[in-house]
Formats: structure tokens, sequence, C-alpha cells
């Protein structure tokens, strides 16, 4: 793989380097405090699990909005760490790079590769606006629509072999639609999702049971209670492509707070189901983003 | 883990329960508003933090303030369902000249969440007059090419 995830931090981080030091409204933080959503697991704003119709960052169309994000997943038997930076252009383009680490602990012991055995993924991501307004368009039941693409490349192609996988990289298709309901102070959004990858990809792309494009869904809802605080849920259906291990869906509670619009918490329960014949994966997800 | 589990489910019973209470409401958005006197002073609190707001207060410069003060008013008092009548001039007609860009609209709405904050609104009552102002964001905004940044 030639891929030079650094180069495309470099990318970001020059795009907001750009913003900082361009005039005002370059970055007008514009949009209201939590209308510009979190950043989900692969990297695209949206909530935890699911990519939203969002634009991620605080700009409105006449400016842009970025921000960087690191979480945790601890789950039964593995942890799951993000890193990852995100640009919003003009409240219509959103372009987000993450990399995921995923640490097997013992069990990477268990299954032959060896104890604390890592399986690393870039995470390339596009999203495009396509109509709607999910937060202002308040006298109408049209949601924020949006499309997007992750593009993910794992870099343990030999052992993903081993298991059955594919291939060791995977392009994801969504759809994405969100509403924020203000007379209700909720949030919803449903995603739609083409997809081959095996436990987001870090299990590789396509396998021995199946080997094609399956369209899963993802759902979340939040309710606002402050400005600053929210608390929700959310659900995502994910293929299974392994012979080896069965793999589920997952969902999430979370609770997010944001103190201001450059920073927010997020922490949840999580369970992503069974991964790699460790069944229940449940623990905590923790999250903390910074941006404008 | 049942530890987990069973925090699981007790959190997604509690989180159902929150989604599906509805909003506590004494009467029209009006009377929860505080009735006349209430959205007097909401409206009077939004327009105070406007005029000194480094974001948008130059939008004002040519304003008869005492007026806007009066219709705002008005507007709100008719918009959650109080006994008045508006006589002023349509959001298109009163905005047009301002080049108006969504961070200026946003720019006042959290004015108007301060205002209401201050009155000891509570939040789930405060998004329903936020829902019913927001969709007026297609007349009061300038169209994408208006170049709002000629007036900062
Ligand atoms: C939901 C948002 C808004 C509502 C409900 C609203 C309401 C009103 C009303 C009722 C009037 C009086 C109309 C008339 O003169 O006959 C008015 C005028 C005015 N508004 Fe707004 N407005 C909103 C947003 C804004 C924003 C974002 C700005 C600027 C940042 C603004 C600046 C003005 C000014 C300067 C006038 C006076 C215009 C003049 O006297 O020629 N308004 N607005």
């Amino acid at each position: 793989m030639t891929w030079k995830p650094l180069h495309l931090i470099c990318g970001l981080a020059w795009a907001a380097a750009a913003a900082g030091v361009s005039p005002a409204q370059a970055q007008d933080r514009g949009k209201l405090i939590a209308t510009a959503g979190l950043i989900q697991i692969e990297g695209a704003g949206g909530g935890g699990l699911a990519p939203w119709a969002l634009i991620t960052g605080y700009g409105t169309r006449d400016s842009v909005g970025a921000n960087v994000h690191g979480t945790v997943v601890r789950v039964t038997n593995f942890t799951l760490s993000t890193l990852g930076a995100a640009v919003g252009l003009y409240d219509r383009v959103e372009l987000s790079y993450t990399r995921q680490f995923f640490d097997t602990g013992g069990t990477g012991r268990a299954l032959g590769l060896g104890g604390g055995y890592q399986f690393s993924q870039d995470v390339f991501g596009v999203k495009l606006r396509v109509f709607g307004d999910g937060i202002l368009d308040q006298d109408s039941w049209l949601p924020q629509v949006a499309v997007g693409m992750q593009y993910k490349v794992n870099n343990r192609t030999d052992v993903l072999r081993a298991i059955g996988a594919k291939s060791d990289q995977g392009a994801d298709f969504y759809v994405a639609a969100t509403k924020l309901f203000l007379t209700q102070s909720l949030l919803l959004n449903a995603t739609v999702r083409m997809t081959r990858a095996n436990q987001f990809g870090i299990l590789g792309f396509g396998g021995d049971r199946s080997d094609s494009y399956h369209p899963e869904f993802e759902g979340s809802a939040a309710l606002l209670l402050s400005r600053n605080w929210a608390v929700g849920g959310e659900y995502r259906t994910k293929p299974d492509n392994l012979r080896f291990a069965r793999e589920g869906d997952a969902y999430d509670l979370f609770v997010t707070w944001l103190p201001a619009k450059w920073v927010s918490a997020t922490l949840a329960y999580v369970d992503l189901g069974s991964i790699a014949t460790r069944k229940h994966q449940e623990g905590v997800y923790a999250s903390l983003q910074l941006g404008f | 883990m049942p530890v987990f589990s069973s925090v699981s489910r007790l959190a997604a019973m509690a989180l159902a329960a929150a989604l599906l209470a509805a909003p506590a409401r004494a009467g029209t958005l009006y009377d929860d508003l505080g009735g006349r006197a209430g959205v007097q002073r909401i409206a009077d609190g939004m327009l105070q933090r406007a005029l000194s707001d480094p974001r948008i207060k130059d939008k004002f410069q040519d304003a008869d303030i005492e007026r806007l003060q009066g219709l705002l008013m008005l507007d709100f008092c008719k918009l959650a369902g109080g006994p008045c009548r508006y006589p002023g001039r349509d959001m298109a007609t009163a905005h047009a000249d301002l080049n108006l860009a969504p961070r200026h609209f946003n720019a006042i709405v959290e004015d108007l969440q301060d205002s209401m904050q201050a009155e000891g609104i509570p939040f789930r009552t405060q998004n329903r007059l936020l829902a019913l102002l927001a969709p007026m964001h297609r007349d009061i905004v300038a169209p994408p090419g208006a170049k709002p940044e000629a007036t900062p």
C-alpha cells in the first residue's frame, strides 16, 4: 500500500490553518451549537456509529469549519481507538481522515496472532450535502439529505486472507437523512450504507460466506436537554460475511456535553455484538472533539 | 456481563421514556412565554443583545429601533398564538436591503436564546418558539449569490 496518511493529515491541518488566518467569516462559527453534529467511529460527521447528513464543523455556507477527534471504545475483549480530522467546506462538502487501531488484547494470542496483536485501518471520507436544511426548515418534514463514501484501507493483508476476507480495502457508500424536530427537541437520523466491510473493515472486506455489497441500516435519535447537553441512542446493522465468526448488530446509548462550540465530549455505553468469535462485546465509548 | 446488560436496558427504558414524554404545556406557547409582559421582555432582551452583538450590531445602524421594538413584540406575540395583530412589513421586504447571511440569522437566534434563558423560559419551551421562527430564514437570509461579505 502506498497511501500516505501523513500527507492527508498535513493537508487537513493546512486547510484548517488556512481557514485560521483568513478573514473573519472564513471561520464564522455561524452554526448553532450542537447543530454540527459529532464525529462517528469512521470519522464522518454524525453520531457515534452513524454518519449524519449534517456537514461537520461550525462553518455556514460562506465559511469552513474543521475539527480533530480522539475516540476510545473499550469492549469486553478488544479496544478500538481512533484519531482523525475533518473539514466542512461551505456547509456543502465534508472531507475526513481517520486512523483506527484495533487492539486484540489477550484474544490475539488465543486466535494465534500473538498477544496484543493490532490491526489498523485508514478511513478516507467524503460527504456531499444534496438538499434540505435539517435544522432551520422547521415547517416541513423534509430532512437534510447527504451522500457519502468512506474508503478504507486495512494494514493486515495476510491475516485478513487467512480468516477468509476477500480484500484488505473497500469503499462504503451511504445516503443519510437527518432532521431536527425542534418542537420536540429531538434529532432523528437514518442512514443506509452499501458495504462489504467486516466489523467496519477491521476484519477486511467481503468473505467466504458473501462477497457482495449489502444495504445496512443505521439509525440515531438524540434528545436535546439544553444547549449544552444531549442524550441519545443509535443502532447499526452490519454484514455477516465471514464463516469463522458471526457478526451482529451494534448499538449505543450516549450522553454528550457541549460546553462551547469548540469542544465536545461524549460518553456512551456501546454493544458491538460478537467480534472474531468473542460474544457480547460491550463496554464504554469515550470521545473528545476540538474544532471550530 | 449481566451488569452491563441490565444497565443498558435501564438506560434504554429511561431514554424511551424521555423521548415519549410530551413537553409540559400549560396552554398556548404565548401563555408559556409569560403572556404579553413575558413576550415583551423576551423581544426587548433579544433586541438589546443584538444591538451590542459585534457580529450583527452594524446591521441596525439605519433602523428605527423604537418602531422595531414594538413590531418585534407584536410579531412574536402573534406567532406564539397570542391576541395580537402584526402591522409591520413582511419579513422579505423588511430585510431585503440588509444582505443577511446564515451567520447573522443564527447570531440573532443565539441572542434570542440568551434572552429567553435570562427570563427563565424552559429549554423545550424556547425551542417551540424557535421552531416557529426558523423557517423565516428563507425570507430573511439573502440568497448565496448576494455576497454578504460587503457588510460584515
Ligand atoms: C427570525 C429572525 C428575525 C425576525 C423574526 C425578525 C423580525 C423583524 C421585524 C418584525 C421587523 C420589523 C419589520 C418592519 O420594519 O416593518 C424587522 C426589521 C428589521 N430586522 Fe429583523 N428579524 C429577524 C432577523 C433579523 C436579523 C438576523 C437581522 C440582522 C442581523 C435583522 C435586522 C433587522 C433590521 C435592521 C430591521 C429594521 C429594518 C428597517 O427599519 O428598515 N433581523 N425584523
